[in-house]
């Protein structure tokens, strides 16, 4: 879908910005150019839609040679989002978004219809905020305008240069969330430059890791974590480097089925015969519809007759969805030490335990021997 | 509310005083400017403003314009502070100099204004471009709007308040300096000021005075409301949130 080969940026101060960089990105596929500042990335990037003139070497976009089309035909079929949004403060959200379908001279009354269509896409009420003026929204909604108008003319590549960039770590958090899940939807090719090492390992399909102008790296996420090909990269993912990986787990990925269930009619005194017979000290009280109810512990089985009396009520629990890290750091603020995962409902889809979590990592070292990393 | 009333009300005195000295018809000796001769010295004025303005306008926007593109980054500083510096001559000084070296009489004046009018259009116009966001060309660049419709629809677009502040300003010194123009013999309502200051008669320079103040408030009022209205209101939500701030 975007083939650079073997591209050249020399500035006219004579600085190599880019240095003989060839790299190919496949349709639908999540592309992040990483690396610390002034290595790259963002010349490399906006090169591809001409913002940048290549030096020497060649980009194809879709197998067409980009120099030989219209910089601004070419511009207007490339979804671009930047990290200080740069929305038009003169228009509103609907014109904002709009702005590629207007240049496209689409029919007047395509327009409303099509940012209403992506305003809901990103998660913002349409009748609400349309007609606003961006100086209206909070920094969150207009990054979220910001997507939805690289969106505009549904082009099926975009760039993006630190689109999450400029706002805070919780709204970054969720914005990244959900572009996740709208791209599962949409289905774009992507190049999409950060120097946060965290946010490339959450996003992307494959990581370019770009310094001083040329690829060290370019790998799926799990590769770049466990077998950095040199210093560079290991320094660059840094010594938590099993830690950043869990990111790349979902609780469903991981999860067990539970060892010990048990529903509130049951005899207290057959589920400390249970406990002893599978040497385990804890148990998974559910309802008849399996709906997790809470922890029965072995020592407080002997207190009273019936288990609903002694069951723990459950502090967390967590969706099958949540990134492993995030799971773990629930584990650790939890007195019993374990996870229940559920479903939305509350039924009980599987549990989570240290010693799962444990296993998992060494059978995950054991595998890299053999193959050499797990696919995300 | 208030400030429309205050704004009638001083052009409704000035109206009164230039109407009252018409009639008076004669001071002592002296015959006062019948009121055919007060409206022509009125239109001259317009004239000689408006002309000058309209020049000013036309090439002082693209000269304001132009000094912010690259190309020019040269020559734009020395175009700017030329602007800059203009302005603090003072209107009488600046007359003078215009009387000495392009002569006298009204194509004299025309052009000393334009000059004198230009210098902040140009400021304004450059100011103006230059606040615009960088980001926001970025953005407008990188989703393929040309060049023209950059400058078009965005750069003017955001700059236009600023351009427009420029030419308020420029447009009510020049009511000012359209009367001083009548020492080098442009016509116009200066002339009446003129007269009057060589016979001494009071009545006579108000004559030209109060409908010159008319002038200058009420063209200050009209391009005030002309820029309200033509700022977009995006705009000046983000104003008032910025204020608020």
């Amino acid at each position: 879908m975007i083939k650079l080969e073997n591209v050249t940026k020399v500035y006219q101060d004579g600085t190599k910005a880019v240095k003989d960089l060839s790299l190919e990105i496949e349709k639908g596929e999540f592309c992040i150019f990483l690396g610390p500042s002034g290595c790259g990335k963002t010349t490399s990037m906006k090169m591809i839609n001409r913002l940048i003139p290549l030096t020497s070497g060649k980009i194809f976009v879709d197998g067409v040679d980009v120099m030989k089309l219209d910089p601004n035909e070419l511009r207007r079929g490339i979804g671009y989002a930047i990290q200080n949004i740069g929305l038009f403060p003169h228009l509103t959200v609907m014109e904002n978004i709009a702005t590629v379908p207007m240049l496209q001279k689409w029919p007047k009354k395509k327009w409303r219809t099509r940012a209403a269509e992506l305003l809901h896409l990103v998660g913002m009420d349409p009748g609400t905020f349309l007609d606003r003026y961006p100086s209206e929204l909070s920094g969150g909604q207009q990054q979220r305008v910001g997507v939805a108008r690289c969106l505009g003319a549904d082009p099926p590549i975009l760039l993006m240069d630190e689109p999450f960039g400029a706002i805070d770590p919780i709204t970054r958090a969720k914005l990244q969330d959900e572009f996740l899940k709208i791209q599962s939807k949409i289905k774009k090719t992507i190049a999409f430059v950060t120097h946060d090492i965290n946010e490339a390992i959450k996003m992307g399909d494959r990581i370019a890791l770009l310094r001083q102008g040329e690829l060290i790296q370019y790998s799926d996420p799990a590769t770049l974590l466990n077998e950095p090909k040199n210093e560079f990269v290991r320094n660059f993912v840094g010594a938590d480097r099993v830690l950043k990986g869990m990111r790349l787990y979902r609780a469903r990925d991981v999860m067990q089925e539970p060892p010990l269930m048990f529903t509130e009619d049951e005899n207290p005194s057959t589920v400390g015969e249970q406990m002893r017979q599978n040497m385990l000290n804890w148990a998974m009280l559910v309802d008849k519809k399996k709906r997790f109810l809470g922890w029965i512990t072995y020592a407080d089985l002997e207190k009273s007759a019936s288990l609903r009396e002694i069951m723990v009520e459950p502090a967390v629990t967590t969706s099958p969805e949540t990134p492993l890290n995030e799971a773990i750091s629930l584990m650790l603020n939890s007195a019993i030490g374990n996870l229940s995962v559920v479903d939305d409902e509350g039924h009980l889809l599987g549990v989570l335990t240290f010693e799962i979590i444990r296993n998992i990592l060494s059978q995950e070292s054991d595998d890299k021997k053999s193959d050499g990393g797990v696919k995300k | 509310m208030r400030k429309y009333v205050i704004l009638g009300g001083l052009i409704a005195l000035l109206l009164g005083i230039t109407i009252w000295m018409t009639g008076l018809e004669s001071v002592g000796i002296f015959k006062m400017a019948p009121a055919t001769k007060v409206l022509k010295a009125t239109a001259r004025h317009l004239q000689i403003v408006g002309a000058a303005e309209a020049l000013a306008i036309a090439i002082g926007i693209p000269i304001g314009f132009f000094s912010t593109r690259k190309a020019m980054r040269f020559v734009s500083p020395v175009l700017i502070g030329t602007a800059n510096v203009g302005q603090t001559i003072p209107t009488l000084a600046f007359i003078g100099i215009a009387g000495a070296v392009l002569g006298m009489g009204y194509k004299a004046a025309v052009i000393a204004l334009f000059i004198y009018g230009m210098l902040p259009i140009i400021r304004n116009t450059y100011a103006g471009i230059r606040s615009v966001d960088p980001s926001v060309i970025e953005a407008a660049r990188g989703m393929g709007m040309s060049k023209m419709q950059i400058t078009t629809r965005i750069e003017l677009r955001l700059a236009m308040p600023v351009i427009l502040a420029g030419i308020r300003t420029s447009t009510v010194v020049n009511v000012g300096t359209a009367a001083v123009a009548g020492m080098i013999g442009a016509g116009g309502l200066g002339e009446l000021i003129v007269t009057g200051i060589a016979v001494r008669v009071t009545q006579i320079i108000l004559q030209g005075a109060a409908p010159t103040a008319a002038l200058a408030i009420i063209l200050d009022a009209a391009i005030g409301g002309i820029e309200n209205v033509i700022t977009p209101r995006g705009l000046k939500i983000l104003k008032a949130a910025q204020w608020q701030q």
